[in-house]
């Protein structure tokens, strides 16, 4: 059992006790832990279960690389999956509980899957499960799925309580990792006058050093540190950020940065993460090493650690790790964990060296300090199951059959150290083989580039494969100095500083333990803990010709869990080279995907959640709509009132009511979501000629046009009406949905193909209030209004107006939509609602009727007008709905001309719009077909048309509808089936789409 | 070829494995092939799979730049649908879906294939009305789709958020027999079943040529040196329009970056595919348990198999308004993969102007689900100069306006 050393620990305050539960259990641990230095401190080594063969698993890291010791954290709303223990720091009341298993931790079921280990292999579920069929769906994935899965879901009704933010910022020199190295090339690119941003992922600065030691220009390692973030805290142009960690590079500088603000105290106000969105002109990757495992069979029971995670815990966090530590290593860098675990008091029974010659001066520190050292060495296996129980040893050079056997009841382990070259690569970053170290490095030849082909990513210290202190603050002096001269900084910076650390013997790199180990060896040397890969899986793939490393990643999972391989990688691709008998660079690695380690949804969200996720907009009428009892449609980004149903009135009454009452007196209609889009200038006549079917050129001020607009493969895109302002300014009118994707569309085309016109346009949709009085007594009501002359005289159909209406500035334009007399009337949006009011006010004694978009539809289809996405779904052209007339015949050519002329748009058997009619009356299903009969080369049921839009019209007392038929306009009379594909089909007869007073007698008065 | 079977795994187990064979062989080109396919992704082998099992071709060679399903077929999100509007859309993807019911028994490799059902969201009335008619054209298509209304949709998937402050769901088309198969596992299981039928797959091997006289084509030079072959069918997804140049042709193909992602793996939460087209965004659970989501294409071309960020903010923004319970899962990975998009962003599978030449492309974001009936009408075009299931299909159909465009019932990457 693990217990609180009495010294050490320099990151907890043993004063402060915080008590949390793990499991349901109540624990203490100290301010400063993480939680799994926590748990570590209450004996608790045992934390999850792997994913395959749910194996014991103990925490083997110390940060963000961790694959096992993953926890549910929090409950209900707060529940998150899959927090890594290493990273977490405890509070108060902290709730977690272990993962992946049933009934318990300790009593894990799934567990029968070890003793099965050897029918699963790699990819044995590409070779199972196949017979019979039906078992797929049934049996087997359901049970497949139920076993897999690792962390808790979040109850369906859980609701994140959290806020999340983004924030925007722009800087010179961004510095990604606050080791020495960090702050050394933030300093050196500070000094050189660079504006400058440092991002940490923990909340402590100056990375290992702290724990490994060495001295830098004289003082210890933490006193430099100490000051230096000092000196960087005084600096104008500096800014720190800890608990932030640099998840993904990408094109041109742009870095995303993941802030956790409140996860280390839930209590605190404020967003809980905050997504940072950087903008540097250069990136320094000061982003460290990652300890290497080593594989050697048992490698993953709890109490094998890597070695400097031990030696994290133990001056950390004052943790005993394990009265008798066994350490295995190919490095010298292990030979600090002896030495710590000996200055601990704790027991060092052998230390294991790889090496025939074992190590340099740390080896004879260790040495001198009593330490029992056996070069050549190797574990040939651990034993033990939910904790070491102790260590087989054998020779390096061995197939491993010979052993002596050390009791111990921990192991730290290193490999090795591979730079972390994860933000190097994101954006196109080359890597090459550094066969001193086996460890990849970057290239410094083949760096990410920017918008100019100049690189933009500078790799720093250790992340740039660098291991010696002095080494490393060279190397990123120079890091941050490059860096500032690059964004034209060229202020002098100091000298790096001189550190002094002990010299290291060169590594032997080994990929396998002991290197001759027979199979029944290798498929206990685990490679990814998480995924359970084993040694034994990358060679199988291999001799199964899973031969890329990404097929053998694919094949075998290895580096797909949470840490994406940050352990696991290397050992895996070095198996897999030694397998397919090529060498590790020639294999290479797989990509390095952001983010570097995984953030959360809510902050990739930020803050437009909920009511906010994309705005409603609102008409300056909307209130009234809302207070008046609107039945709401969401249309584009706003909501339309479909109907205004009264106390006790259905929705279909509703909308009945408002046609008739529309058609007999007057109606109202709040029309203020159609787009309005001003296109001023000299050229714009000329642009709109290009932009609609119709010549808009000749329309003279003062006048309306309606006018059809087509995309450059022809389908009519969008309608509306034109209206001319002046000699060179237009406001064209668009649909509600339309009017930003058509003001986007004039503008790709006025800055990508006509950027030499002089036109400007502008979206002035919500500086315009608009509302459509519309029936009989439309004019009677502007006229009791007062203001202007709106006879039909003064102002004509298709003709618009400036002037004054009950005291309002108003544009009055006399267009209709519906087939009767009609006005719509743009005043400025301030004035809306007062406007409306007026109206209401002003209409009652012709018994007024505010409408909604239902009545709006019905009323255009009893007068045979097309609406856009009803008529036409983006595979329709105007010439199929009649709308020949709209097509300027004069012009040399208008978006979507040359498209009209193929072969098939011109031909003669189109499916075209007419108008239908059931022979009883009932109203056609929406989107039903018209039978051909028989069936196409693949079997499908022939159609010869389709509804388009189909109501039950109350003012002609029975169903309607326009359809699309093939030669429809030419079988006038005919009758034809309708179906729903079901067993619903109705007959209906081929009339005109123009139901209600087709010589418009209505709307000319 | 040793077949595969919980018997053969139980009977290796015993020697720890050391008796399974190579999923195909490893060969170096032959001078001449009947048939050379360029491309081993999901498409291009299916193609030479077909090839072999419909008409008894079986002297083919499917040959590869990198790595056999490297390409779109192994970033994908999975998702197996064909409730597709235009009838050849819905002829060519009903077809595959069907033949992924029983891919796994026909190539002895377990694809996955899981008939978990897909659902896209209706959330405005526009969708409605778009969906019901979807739903009437595929039941004379033959597909099997209905609309399904609000609270079945709630039955279906419990973690979405039906009464959303901003679109609220009003209904979905659903398609029962949809689902989703295992990507990876289809290149392999197509790629093992040509090996075995004497096809040769050569995997890092660059065609730097298409070589013809007098209007026909008569072979290909690669990294390898040059190979013969009667006839030629390039099924390279975003890079069609450079092996197009080779061949001499121009192709109406646009590439840009598609992006997907997927979430740290939880206890299964979801048993259906859900699309929600009005937000743009759309997610399912994989058998390992990660949310894989997926959203819009990139609005500019390029081949990076990067992407952009803003993309993957509006998608996941859209995704926690949809199911609000992911908001505190974190995302784990994300990648690209660079689609080739066509101007009615439907696929090419036709002759080309040069003679024997064939070409299967422009899937857009919508390949992977076609891959079995993609390969079916491919190997039958290349094999017998038409094919029912590609006729609609041709390069003709820009020139001639007859684009077959399924923006209404497609309006989003999927």
């Amino acid at each position: 059992m693990s217990t609180r050393l009495p010294t050490q620990g320099r990151l907890i305050n043993r004063d402060r006790d915080v008590a949390f539960t793990f499991n349901g259990t109540r624990l203490t641990g100290h301010d400063g832990d993480t939680l799994a230095s926590a748990l570590l401190a209450n004996g608790q080594t045992l934390m999850g279960r792997s994913f395959k063969y749910h194996r014991p698993r103990g925490v083997v890291a110390s940060g963000s690389e961790e694959p096992n010791a993953l926890v549910n954290l929090g409950e209900g709303d707060t529940l998150e999956p899959n927090q890594r223990a290493t990273t977490t720091e405890i509070f108060h009341g902290l709730k977690a509980t272990s993962q992946n298993h049933w009934p318990s931790l300790d009593y894990d079921i799934g567990a029968v899957n070890t003793l099965l280990a050897r029918f699963l292999p790699a990819g044995f579920y590409y070779k199972m499960f196949i017979h019979p069929r039906p078992f797929w769906k049934y049996v087997y994935e359901p049970f497949i799925r139920k076993s897999a899965g690792l962390g808790k879901a979040p109850a369906a009704e859980a609701r994140d309580p959290d806020r999340y933010e983004h924030f925007y910022a722009f800087t010179d020199v961004l510095v990604i990792g606050g080791g020495v190295a960090g702050l050394q090339a933030a300093l050196s690119a500070a000094q050189s006058g660079a504006k400058v941003l440092l991002l940490e992922q923990t909340p402590h600065w100056g990375g290992r050093t702290p724990v490994d030691g060495g001295t830098i220009d004289g003082k210890d390692a933490e006193t430099w540190i100490a000051e230096t973030v000092a000196a960087l805290d005084a600096m104008p142009n500096v800014t720190l950020r800890s608990r932030t960690v640099g998840a993904g590079v990408y094109d041109h500088g742009y870095v995303l940065g993941y802030e956790r603000l409140t996860d280390h105290a839930p209590e605190d106000r404020g967003p809980r993460h905050r997504l940072w969105r950087i903008r540097a002109a250069q990136v320094i990757t000061a982003t460290g090493a990652i300890e290497r495992p080593l594989s050697f069979a048992g490698n993953d029971i709890p109490g094998v650690m890597l070695a400097a995670a031990m030696r994290d815990y133990v001056v950390n966090y004052a943790i005993n790790p394990g009265d008798r530590t066994v350490i295995v290593t190919n490095n010298d860098d292990a030979y600090r964990t002896a030495i710590a675990l000996h200055e601990a008091g704790l027991k060092v029974p052998a230390i294991l060296d790889a090496r025939p010659n074992g190590g340099g001066a740390l080896m004879e520190e260790a040495k001198a300090l009593g330490l029992t050292v056996k070069t050549g060495a190797a574990i040939a296996k651990v034993k033990g199951h939910k904790a070491v129980h102790s260590v087989l040893v054998t020779q390096q050079d061995s197939d491993g059959s010979e052993t002596t056997e050390i009791f111990c009841d921990a192991v730290a382990m290193s490999g090795g150290w591979s730079p972390v070259v994860h933000l190097w690569s994101h954006c196109g970053g080359k890597l090459t083989w550094d066969a001193t170290q086996a460890a990849f490095r970057p290239d410094h030849d083949k760096a990410p580039t920017s918008h100019d082909g100049q690189p933009f990513v500078i790799p720093a210290g250790s992340a740039d494969g660098e291991m010696n202190l002095s080494a490393i603050l060279q190397n990123a002096a120079k890091a941050g100095q490059t860096a500032a001269t690059r964004t034209g900084a060229d202020k002098s910076s100091d000298a790096a500083p001189t550190a002094e650390a002990p010299d290291e013997a060169p590594l032997a790199p080994v990929w396998m333990m002991p290197a001759n180990a027979p199979l029944k060896l290798r498929a206990k040397a685990w490679l990814d803990y998480q995924n359970d890969v084993k040694v034994s899986d990358v060679q199988l793939a291999a001799q199964e010709g899973f031969e890329s490393v990404e097929h053998t990643k694919r094949y075998t999972t290895l580096g797909m869990a949470t840490d994406q391989g940050k352990l696991s990688n290397i050992n895996g691709l070095a198996t897999l080279a030694n397998a397919l008998g090529e060498d590790i660079p020639q294999v290479g690695t797989t990509t390095f995907r952001p983010p570097y380690t995984p953030i959360s949804m809510g902050a990739i969200a930020g803050e437009a959640r909920g009511d906010i996720f994309q705005p409603i907009r609102k008409t300056p009428m909307h209130d009234w709509h809302d207070a008046n009892g609107a039945h709401w449609e969401p249309v584009g980004h706003w909501r339309r009132p479909y109907a205004f149903p009264r106390k006790g009135e259905s929705v279909k009454d509703a909308v009945n009511r408002e046609v008739l009452a529309t058609r007999n007196s007057l109606g109202l209609l709040d029309a203020s979501t159609l787009g309005k889009i001003i296109v001023k200038g000299p050229d714009a006549g000329r642009f709109l000629d290009m932009l609609y079917t119709n010549m808009m050129s000749t329309l003279k001020p003062g006048n309306c046009r309606y006018g059809l607009m087509c995309t450059e493969n022809g389908f009519l895109a969008d309608d509306g009406v034109v209206a001319r302002i002046d000699e060179d300014t237009f406001l064209c009118h668009t649909t509600t949905g339309g009017a930003d994707r058509i003001h986007a569309h004039m503008e790709e085309w006025l800055q990508t193909e006509w950027w030499d016109w002089k036109v400007w346009t502008v979206n002035a949709t919500e500086q315009f209030a608009q509302v459509a009085v519309v029936g009989p007594n439309a004019r009677n009501l502007l006229e009791k209004l007062g203001g202007m002359d709106v006879s039909k005289d003064a102002l004509g159909f298709m003709e618009w107006k400036d002037g004054d209406l009950a005291g309002v500035p108003a544009r009055v334009y006399r267009i209709s939509f519906s087939g009767e007399l009609s006005y719509e009337i743009a005043v400025p949006a301030n004035l809306g609602r007062a406007f409306w009011d007026k109206l209401l006010e002003a209409g009652k004694e012709w018994d007024i009727t505010p409408y909604g978009t239902e009545a709006l539809h019905i009323m255009r289809a009893e007068k045979g007008f097309i609406m856009i996405g009803d008529e036409t779904d983006g595979t329709v052209i105007p010439q199929d709905l009649g709308l020949d007339w709209a097509i300027s015949k004069k012009k040399d050519d208008y978006i979507g001309k040359r498209a009209q002329a193929r072969s098939h748009m011109t031909d003669p058997d189109r499916w075209k719009l007419v108008g239908l009619e059931t022979l009883d009356g009932s109203v056609l299903k929406d989107g039903a077909y018209a039978i051909a009969g028989g069936t196409n080369a693949n079997g499908q049921t022939n159609t010869e048309g389709r509804v388009t839009s189909t109501y039950y019209s109350p003012t002609l007392q029975k169903g309607i509808a326009m359809g699309l038929v093939l030669n429809g306009p030419d079988r006038m009379g005919e009758v034809i089936t309708f179906t729903d594909g079901g067993d619903d089909t109705k007959t209906a007869r081929i009339v005109s789409p123009v139901f209600y007073d087709p010589d418009g007698e209505k709307q000319n008065v | 070829m040793k077949r595969y079977s919980a018997f053969a795994v139980a009977r290796e187990a015993v020697r720890y494995h050391s008796g399974w064979e190579r999923a195909w062989r490893k060969v170096e080109p032959k001078k001449r092939y009947d048939v050379i396919i360029v491309g081993a992704g999901g498409h291009g082998l299916a193609t030479a799979y077909y090839l072999g099992k419909n008409f008894g071709i079986t002297n083919v060679a499917v040959i590869e730049k990198g790595w056999l399903g490297g390409g779109n077929t192994g970033r994908n999100t999975t998702i197996i649908r064909s409730n597709y509007l235009q009838d050849p859309s819905a002829a060519i993807y009903e077809k595959a879906r069907s033949l992924y019911e029983t891919l796994s028994q026909d190539l002895n490799y377990n694809i996955m294939f899981s008939p978990r059902g897909v659902m896209m969201l209706a959330q405005t009335e526009h969708e409605i009305r778009g969906y019901r008619r979807t739903a009437h054209a595929n039941r004379l298509q033959g597909v099997d789709t209905q609309f399904i209304g609000p609270a079945r949709v709630k039955e279906l998937c419990p973690i979405i958020e039906l009464k959303g402050p901003r679109y609220p769901v009003l209904g979905a088309l659903w398609q029962p027999r949809g689902g989703t198969a295992r990507h990876d596992a289809v290149a392999w299981g197509y790629a093992r079943a040509c090996s075995d039928m004497g096809m040769d797959i050569i995997q890092k091997c660059e065609v730097t040529a298409v070589r013809q006289s007098g209007g026909k084509v008569t072979g290909v030079t690669t990294t390898k040196g040059d190979i013969d072959c009667d006839k030629l069918g390039i099924v390279v997804a975003g890079h069609s329009g450079v092996l197009a140049e080779m061949a001499g042709f121009r192709l109406p193909i646009e590439s840009v970056a598609l992006q997907a992602l997927v979430s740290e793996p939880i206890k299964p939460v979801m048993d259906v595919v859900v699309m929600a087209n009005t937000v743009h965004g759309y997610m399912s659970q994989s058998d390992k348990g990660e949310m894989v989501i997926g959203g819009g294409a990139d609005g500019y071309n390029n081949y990076t198999q990067r992407g952009s960020f803003h993309h993957v903010e509006e998608t996941v923004r859209a995704l926690i308004e949809t199911f609000p319970m992911i908001s505190r899962l974190k995302m784990l990975r994300w990648w690209g993969g660079i689609v080739d998009m066509t101007g009615d962003r439907s696929p090419i599978l036709s002759k080309t102007p040069l003679e024997n030449c064939f070409i299967n492309c422009g899937w857009g974001t919508g390949g992977f689900k076609a891959i079995p009936g993609s390969g079916w009408g491919m190997a039958e075009l290349v094999a017998k100069g038409h094919s029912p299931l590609t006729a609609e299909f041709g390069l003709n159909r820009f020139r001639e306006g007859r684009f077959i465009d399924e923006s209404v019932a497609a309006g989003v990457a999927h």
